[in-house]
């Protein structure tokens, strides 16, 4: 199949971008998003032209690098499928395809497609994290878990902090993927020592970052390759008015 | 405390709970209106039980003027900062799950606070129109006639399609307002989410059609 791209091209951070025109021809159904650009960069170097920039590392949908906005979704058409893992049979011969970076403040673009999202790390160093010591592998149910709990906590560390939430955003916020690992640690006994602590620093940190705030537009949901619903951000609320009352009281003791 | 009025998430709690207790008032106010269908005697009456609430009507007053304050307030503050986080826009962004209602937050909420400076300075300080003001007229009884007010007001054309404009913003930013105020507050699950998300639609266009039904038949003449 033939596609014609529009790629954002952009040389470095403080350099502006444009949409390029690209040619793709002969694109097998079979092919995965990823290397449908590297058939296209191949033809660019072989033409002695720069080929586009883009971020990737494990190529099966964990790793979270793959920041694409396909045709105005982030990681494109397909419901909960990192761009890795979208496959040139969802296009057809003769499509338009739109490829820009996400586009937040916080997420300054380093070279066309690949931005720099190391914000979200920093979000992480904040507050996502237990204090305890490290030892040998605790044995299995020596701490019980309820199932439900166990299951939310699973679900909730699936965020593979991609970014998408946020490139979906009309606010720019990292709601989501803070939401996911508050939620993560919260429900868990090993997290709820720090939770109160947790949920404030890493919120103000988001904040610190350039993000924007959370108004309930649910795009995030919609855009996260991992299924991480916006129940997470309620249960990050109730965590901070929790942590709001468990203040107010230390501070009539 | 502080924490509620400079984090993300207390000031989007702070956002809810005004907004919970103006959404509380505007059901509050909806109710009291209507008692003009019941003609000149109900809401006369009603008019007067208001009055004789003395220092109770005022209480509510600074407590609505600190509510609307505080909510316009954290709102435009919200928005600059999330407009300073999203630079640039996408050549190409599809909306999947954002409604109109949502995206133009903003935009209806400001009109409704404009609407209200206007509201008042009608209805409530009688600075525009004086003429019709309850306060120079009395019905038989003695009473301010808030009635022949609301009605003389309403049979002007354009005092009613501005009435009804802004009740479509109210309509519009309940759509979205109150389904978020339960998410914001913590109060929905994956399972209520949905349902609360239609109910909250549901309120906004039964308080939408509450509200215009009043110029409406003024208009039409059923209420004269």
């Amino acid at each position: 199949m033939d596609l014609i791209l529009f790629v954002w091209r952009q040389k470095g951070p403080d350099e502006k971008g444009l949409l390029e025109q690209f040619a793709a021809k002969d694109i097998s159904p079979e092919m995965s998003f990823l290397e449908m650009l590297d058939t296209v960069n191949e033809g660019l170097i072989k033409a002695a032209k720069e080929p586009i920039a883009f971020d990737h590392d494990c190529r099966e949908g964990i790793c979270g690098m793959c920041s694409q906005v396909i045709n105005g979704v982030p990681h494109g058409p397909q419901e909960k499928t990192t761009v890795c893992q979208l496959h040139m049979r969802n296009f057809k011969d003769g499509d338009s395809i739109y490829i820009e970076p996400w586009r937040a403040r916080a997420f300054p673009v380093i070279k066309d497609l690949i931005v720099d999202r190391s914000a979200l790390d920093r979000i992480i160093q904040a507050g996502g994290y237990i204090s305890v010591h490290t030892g040998g592998v605790p044995d299995a149910n020596a701490v019980l878990i309820s199932k439900d709990n166990a299951d939310t906590a699973m679900d909730a560390s699936e965020c593979i902090g991609c970014g998408a939430c946020v490139a979906a955003c009309p606010n720019g916020s990292a709601m989501l993927f803070t939401a996911a690992k508050v939620t993560h640690l919260a429900m868990l006994p090993q997290g709820q020592i720090e939770a109160a602590r947790r949920v404030c620093i890493m919120t103000e940190a988001m904040m610190k970052e350039g993000f924007g705030n959370c108004s309930n537009h649910y795009e995030c949901q919609a855009a996260c390759p991992k299924g991480i619903r916006v129940q997470f951000i309620a249960k990050l609320n109730r965590e901070f008015i929790k942590a709001q009352i468990k203040d107010s009281g230390k501070r009539n003791q | 405390m502080l924490l509620l009025f400079k984090n993300t998430v207390g000031r989007k709690i702070v956002m809810a709970v005004t907004g919970l207790l103006m959404f509380g008032f505007i059901i509050g106010h909806l109710l009291g209106n209507t008692t003009i269908f019941t003609g000149p005697d109900g809401i006369n009456a009603y008019a007067e039980k208001l009055r004789n609430l003395g220092p109770l009507i005022w209480i509510m007053r600074v407590i609505m003027l600190v509510m609307v304050s505080l909510h316009v307030f954290f709102g435009v503050q919200i928005t600059l900062e999330d407009n300073a986080a999203k630079p640039g826009s996408y050549a190409m962004k599809r909306n999947l799950r954002s409604t109109f209602a949502s995206r133009s937050m903003i935009w209806t909420g400001l009109l409704i606070a404009g609407y209200l400076i206007y509201h008042l300075l009608q209805f409530t300080f009688h600075v525009i129109n004086p003429e019709i003001s309850s306060m120079k007229n009395f019905d038989s009884l003695g009473r301010h006639d808030v009635f022949s007010m609301l009605v003389h007001g309403f049979q002007s054309v354009l005092v009613s399609s501005v009435y009804i404009a802004a009740m479509i913003a109210v309509a519009l930013h309940l759509a979205h307002g109150i389904q978020s105020l339960f998410q914001t507050l913590g109060l929905n699950n994956d399972s209520s989410l949905p349902a609360i998300e239609k109910a909250g639609l549901i309120t906004a266009v039964i308080l939408f059609l509450g509200y215009v039904s009043i110029p409406a038949a003024i208009l039409a003449g059923i209420v004269k």
